[in-house]
């Protein structure tokens, strides 16, 4: 759709504004489609939405997808996000000309005190009652003409996850005369919304159900019976740990057949540009640096599409909550909110959307162990350096009857990283002065049937970001590598490989003296530069560097077979314990740094998960050792 | 901020939501000021539906009763720990 827009002006910018679990996601994914921008907002790591679209009239929008607030009077870094837009006092973002309330249809009663307070401010806008399909449904019955006269705001009625649920917003939001609405006068009042007392507004929403809503049932009978088993004590957590279980055998097992075809698929191009283009310089910067390195990383992309798809389904459905509420007591024991279930949970994915969704966590020390716990959980960028080990020098054969013992290490792996999160979240609680007793509330929506459009249009942008860090960071870093291992050359009459000459080799030989006491090698020295990238890099440069090392026939080996003779097993422990809690990935530091607004955190960050990675790796280094003989 | 503790044993036995039986209807009487936080919690449970005059229940506790509550108000449901619950003053019935 190339709309030739109407005006050579910035389009008009509206806000969607609301609840959380009203929808509004989905409403702003009506109306925008694919046509979105998702970043940050200036500071934080507070994701920023924004979409453009064109109404029936020909007039083109902007449309910014605010964060989901209660309250004017902010409890959560999302929360003050959605204030300072609103009142226009955000750094670097233009105040709404206007603001489509996002209400709930089967849950006025909560949402619909937020739309007064905001009508405190003067702002044009627009009421939109949203999930009209699912009020219908359960008998709910709403007066349109009398709430809109009670409120004197238009109000539209939408079901943002059916095509053509948006149209009539579109339709009001043309009709609207926007110059003889109040002006949008900033900076807005925002005294004002502490000023109003809550019970006055309290009545005010059951006056206006009582003259406009209909409502035959107190709530989803839906949502009582699936609660009475997802909530059970017993029966709860095992159907959590069933989930669980389901999620990640979903990683492993579905996401191999799409994996091998990635790895195979490069592995063609790379056959391609070898058989067509001259030996030399050109062709194993492309081959091995740039075919190569990305190849080794983009074939991450299904795992991770994967585990994103089970999150947002579970988030998009109402459960995950539910789970964080099932843990709350648990987590709460180490001094952490159960809320910290949901970031935690994508951090075996990726450590950097688990710090983002962090933002949900109104305590700031919650907040704080929470991401500096986040990177213990095994992210998917560390499957590759397991499986590469695992397959070299873990027999792969049965114990105890039915348990597979390369199975049994990567579980083990797994759990080391969550057992040390948790002693690590004790130790800081003790250390750590806590405001008195933690805070949960949380809203428990209603269960929803995930919808695929919603699902598809969140997978997509995972998948986007992810693409876009293999093409740059990643990328730029194996052509940097590439270059480091291959300069400068060897000198004349040279009788090792090429890579011990050049910078690499060096670095790596320095770093060798730190890391030989727990059996690192300095092919391994290497790799750990690049993987400080991003850890997935390390498998990569490790091809890079042992493909180069060695002469003749052995280039064609496998790496799997090659580091099974050039490295011994209390290596590949040491080197397994290592990737468990070494901060290897600058790109999680950056987005901490900025999440927290300086370097003391990313550097607390740093020197903890690196101590904590040499002590453990010396450990089993040297007991593994003792055991070998 | 009341003692109930020399008030008559009625049929209006006035405690906190914390304290509430599982399954059991109340009303809202009061909301108390948390400890330290100058009335924002208080606030927000208002602002949520917790309301003096509104009728609540526990739908779930877990943990024996050491864990966090599933509480509902109005047409939401909410979780909350001790500190959020002990902050509702209801009155069974």
């Amino acid at each position: 759709m190339s709309a030739a827009t109407p005006t050579v002006l910035t389009p008009p910018l509206i806000a969607l504004v609301g609840n959380p679990n009203c929808g509004k996601t989905a409403l702003f994914n009506r109306l925008t489609g694919a046509r979105q921008k998702v970043g940050n907002y200036a500071g934080v790591t507070v994701e920023r939405k924004e979409g453009q679209f064109i109404s029936p009239a020909g007039q083109a929008w902007r449309v910014l997808d605010l964060p989901g607030a209660y309250s004017l009077l902010a409890a959560t870094p999302d929360e003050a996000i959605t204030r300072d837009v609103i009142a226009g006092v955000r750094n670097g973002e233009a105040a709404p000309v206007g603001l489509v309330c996002v209400v709930d249809a089967t849950n006025l009663r909560l949402n619909l005190r937020m739309v007064l307070e905001l009508q405190t401010l003067g702002v044009p806008m627009v009421l939109a009652i949203n999930m009209m399909d699912l009020a219908t449904k359960r008998g709910i019955h709403i007066d349109k003409a009398r709430l809109q006269t009670e409120l004197g705001m238009p109000v539209v009625e939408a079901v943002a996850v059916q095509a053509g649920g948006e149209r009539a917003l579109l339709a009001q939001l043309d009709q609207l005369d926007w110059a003889a609405l109040p002006s949008p006068a900033t900076p807005r009042p925002m005294e004002r919304i502490a000023q109003t007392a809550v019970e006055g507004t309290h009545r005010r929403v059951g006056q206006l159900l009582a003259d406009c809503v209909t409502m035959p049932e107190n709530g989803s009978k839906l949502t009582a019976n699936l609660d009475r088993y997802v909530l059970h004590p017993v029966f709860g957590p095992l159907i959590l740990a069933a989930l669980m279980f389901l999620v990640f055998q979903a990683v492993f097992s579905w996401a191999a057949p799409p994996m091998e075809w990635i790895d195979a698929g490069m592995g063609q191009v790379g056959d391609f540009v070898k058989t067509h283009m001259a030996d030399g310089m050109l062709r194993s910067l492309l081959v091995e640096g740039v075919i190569g390195g990305a190849g080794g990383v983009l074939v991450f992309l299904p795992q991770i599409i994967i585990l994103f798809g089970f999150i947002l389904a579970l988030e998009d459905s109402g459960y995950l909550p539910r789970a964080a509420f099932l843990l709350d007591r648990v987590m709460g024991s180490v001094g952490l909110s159960g809320r910290a279930f949901i970031p935690l949970l994508s951090s075996f994915a990726c450590a950097i959307p688990a710090i983002m969704a962090t933002r949900t966590i109104a305590e700031p020390r919650d907040r704080l162990v929470t991401i500096l716990i986040a990177p213990l959980m095994t992210c998917s960028a560390r499957l590759p350096v397991y499986a590469l080990l695992i397959a070299a020098f873990i027999p792969d054969r049965t114990v105890g009857g039915i348990f597979n013992l390369q199975g049994l290490v990567l579980f083990a792996l797994y759990m080391a990283g969550i057992v040390s999160a948790m002693l690590v979240a004790l130790v800081l609680k003790k250390f750590m002065k806590q405001g008195g007793a933690q805070s949960l509330l949380m809203e428990l929506p209603d269960y929803h049937v995930p919808h695929l459009r919603n699902l598809a249009i969140g997978l997509w942008e995972r998948a986007r970001i992810f693409v876009q860090r293999v093409g740059t960071i990643i990328l730029s870093l194996m052509i940097l590598l590439w270059f480091l291992s291959n300069f400068p050359a060897p000198p004349d009459g040279a009788t090792g490989a090429p890579i011990e000459y050049s910078l690499a080799g060096m670095a790596g030989r320095a770093l060798e003296v730190v890391f030989a006491p727990i059996g690192f090698n300095w092919q391994i020295c290497i790799a750990l530069v690049p993987g400080m990238a991003a850890r997935e890099v390390a498998v990569a440069a490790l091809g890079t560097v042992y493909a180069m090392s060695q002469t003749g026939d052995a280039l064609s080996t496998a790496l799997t077979g090659l580091i099974q003779h050039a490295w011994s097993l209390p290596t590949a422990l040491s080197l397994m314990t290592w990737f468990v809690f070494a901060p290897q990935c600058l790109s999680t530091l950056i987005v901490v740094r900025r999440e927290t607004n300086g370097w003391r955190t990313p550097l607390a960050m740093l020197v903890y998960l690196f101590g904590l990675a040499y002590v453990a790796s010396f450990a089993v280094y040297h007991l593994a050792m003792k055991w070998v003989g | 901020m009341k003692s109930a503790q020399h008030m008559p044993h009625s049929q209006s036995s006035s405690t906190t939501l914390d304290k509430l039986p599982v399954r059991a209807v109340a009303t809202i009487q009061d909301i108390k000021t948390g400890h330290h936080d100058g009335g924002a919690l208080k606030r927000r449970l208002m602002e949520l539906g917790f309301v003096p005059g509104e009728r609540v229940q526990v739908l779930r506790r877990i943990f024996f009763g050491h864990g966090p509550l599933a509480v509902r108000v109005g047409t939401s449901t909410f979780a909350m720990r001790k500190l959020e619950s002990s902050l509702i003053e209801v009155v069974v019935g």
